[in-house]
């Protein structure tokens, strides 16, 4: 292992993201200890998505660190090298495996050995199948267990993703958008679930959605234009001119 | 043992006990069967069949890595050539001084080109199992290779089915030339003997045929296998969603490159057991059109479902010969080409695919009315009746 350089969790410093000379992330700056759980908020175009894409190793930054647990430069692993070291991410649409069943997308997702040849020699045990009950349990999918994936509601394709990221047993999980297109009931009810997965695990919510970010009553970071605006409680943050500016002032 | 009783349910076992059957009946009509018998089978129709078998299995590694990886080959020819090749030296060698030239050790086509010396990469394929080990190494290491490159620069899609497409078109090219080494256009033909025997007689190509249908069982088997695992179902996973299966750490390249390979390597094997049955390997085997015909035959039978594309290679096959042998020859590529075109926009499932679908509805239908009937919504229409 190498020296720890930061006490952070993510860290990510001066980054610098350009498409054809747009600026999506324009020297960012973010910190996140462990355990903690944090809302990214920011208008449309803000670079919310953008940022995930660089934790996650989508994209590649420009310039700028991204450090995890304060000694992995994620700037030079893949989207397969930085989901071995613990980090989950769930899409903006939910993406399940549709064709597979329910309780087969969690089984996929189970931290387990993902090389090729431990695929091809697995075999199911008990307590991979006790794993996918308590994971089917946490997101109320345990009566839709044998359903195929692609026949469930969209709040429900939520839920499974969102279990699949627990099934991971990430230490960050990065949520983007979980309750765009969901109730009213289920955005509350996806708020408690993600408020007992962050008893354990350090989570990151991009969203839109306001009530549901006061709902979680965290801290919360403003995007705009690439970089933080402000952060804070989510009543300091709506009191901040430049935010009120940027979300009403267009 | 167990992971084999799983990869087996009941239609894959019932499609094997077929295989078997065919294996056994077709060269006992022709064997045993006296000619003057009505149900005689003649020669010439084993080879044909046998022909079709081998089609069946490149069918197979096509599906494989298609119907449930969502790699859409369209250069799968190729691999199924250079397998045949393969076996074509080792039945060159076989030939000996029975050539025109009487040769002991240079083939016809080198002596014509004045050639003094068997090039080096002819050593050892007058022995059968090192030519054995080319026929699955040859198309594996070429797939292994192309995959490592294509799969890690995260080519997909419609770009790697043209990559595809250049590479057997390139090795076609190839394969063209004379001082390649490979008889140039006129391709390895004059077969006498494999493994001793006579390659034109009835026995020979009888065994051959049922060979070739232990081939396709054992492909199909191996398939089946990889398909129930926990990597057929990342497979599938990829197919359908290839970022997320990243995201969940699984190295997707890897996979890819394994299950082409595993396909390319199928491929060689139909190829090497087509070879001795036709009579001939020549370039035209890496004819691009070739290999998208071979994906027809798949989309034709259903792709993902491994027995739609066995059926829908011999059905297709079983087409062309009737259809080239009789006046409307000159018109097969059209029919050909409307056959891709319908099953596109009428059955796109194919044809096993169109009947497990309609099965699976059927269940659904008949499971929601017995529980109708549970529930006592059918007891309430039943009592409503009588007041009408």
């Amino acid at each position: 292992m190498e020296e720890r350089v930061t006490p952070s969790l993510l860290y990510l410093d001066g980054v610098t993201v350009s498409f054809d000379g747009f600026r999506a992330l324009n020297n960012l700056s973010f910190t996140l200890s462990a355990g903690e759980m944090r809302a990214v908020i920011g208008p449309n175009g803000a670079g919310k998505t953008t940022m995930m894409d660089v934790v996650t190793g989508k994209t590649r930054p420009d310039a700028g660190d991204v450090i995890f647990d304060g000694s992995q430069d994620l700037t030079r692993l893949d989207e397969t090298e930085i989901a071995e070291l613990g980090i989950g991410r769930k899409f903006q649409k939910p993406t399940v495996f549709d064709m597979h069943t329910v309780e087969d997308n969690i089984r996929l997702a189970l931290k387990s050995d993902r090389r090729v040849r431990a695929t091809l020699m697995w075999q199911g045990s008990r307590e991979e199948s006790a794993r996918i009950n308590t994971i089917l349990e946490t997101i109320r999918l345990a009566p839709l267990r044998n359903r195929i994936a692609g026949s469930l509601s969209h709040g429900q394709k939520q839920w499974l993703e969102i279990g699949m990221l627990l099934a991971q047993e990430p230490k960050l999980l990065l949520v983007d958008e979980p309750v765009a297109g969901m109730t009213d009931a289920e955005t509350r009810q996806t708020a408690e679930l993600l408020k007992e997965i962050n008893r354990d695990r350090t989570v990151v919510v991009v969203e839109h959605d306001m009530t549901f970010v006061r709902d979680l009553g965290v801290r919360v970071t403003v995007l705009h234009e690439g970089t933080v605006i402000a952060e804070g409680s989510i009543d300091q943050v709506s009191a901040n001119e430049r935010v009120i500016e940027v979300y009403l002032g267009r | 043992m167990a992971a084999l009783l799983h990869a087996l349910d009941r239609s894959s076992t019932a499609f094997l006990i077929l295989i078997a059957a065919v294996a056994v009946v077709v060269p006992t009509l022709n064997l045993v069967v006296p000619e003057t018998s009505a149900l005689h089978l003649p020669t010439y129709l084993v080879a044909l069949f046998g022909k079709y078998i081998c089609y069946a299995l490149l069918a197979l590694a096509i599906d494989l890595i298609w119907g449930y990886c969502g790699i859409l080959s369209l250069g799968h020819g190729a691999f199924f050539a250079l397998g045949g090749y393969a076996m074509g030296m080792y039945l060159m060698r076989q030939i000996g001084t029975r050539g025109v030239y009487a040769n002991p050790i240079l083939p016809d086509f080198m002596v014509f080109l004045n050639w003094h010396e068997l090039p080096v990469y002819w050593y050892g394929f007058s022995h059968f199992a090192y030519a054995a080990l080319m026929i699955v190494l040859v198309p594996g290491l070429l797939a292994f290779v192309f995959g490592w490159f294509a799969f890690r620069s995260r080519v997909t899609g419609v770009y790697l089915s043209i990559i595809t497409q250049a590479l057997t078109y390139a090795l076609m090219l190839g394969f063209f030339r004379n001082n390649f080494g490979f008889g140039g256009n006129n391709g390895l033909t004059d077969f006498k003997d494999i493994l001793g025997f006579n390659v034109q007689s009835a026995e020979t190509r009888a065994a051959l045929f049922s060979i070739s249908c232990v081939a396709l069982a054992l492909g199909f088997i191996i398939s089946r296998l990889i398909i129930t695992s926990k990597f057929g179902k990342v497979l599938v996973a990829i197919r359908d969603a290839e970022a997320r299966t990243r995201f969940l750490g699984y190295r997707v390249e890897s996979y890819k490159v394994f299950v082409f390979t595993l396909s390319a390597c199928i491929a060689g094997i139909a190829g090497a057991l087509y070879v001795p049955q036709v009579g001939i390997i020549n370039p035209s085997e890496f004819a691009p059109a070739s290999s998208i015909e071979a994906v027809i035959w798949v989309a034709v039978g259903g792709r993902g479902t491994l027995t739609g594309a066995v059926l829908g290679a011999v059905l297709v096959n079983y087409a062309k010969t009737y259809f080239t042998s009789g006046p409307l020859a000159p018109y097969w590529l059209f029919i050909l080409g409307s056959l891709f075109i319908a099953v596109t926009l009428l059955l796109p499932r194919g044809v096993i695919g169109t009947l497990r679908h309609w099965w699976a509805l059927r269940r659904d239908y008949l499971n929601a009315k017995s529980a109708a009937i549970d529930d006592g919504i059918a007891v309430g229409i039943a009592l409503k009746r009588p007041a009408e």
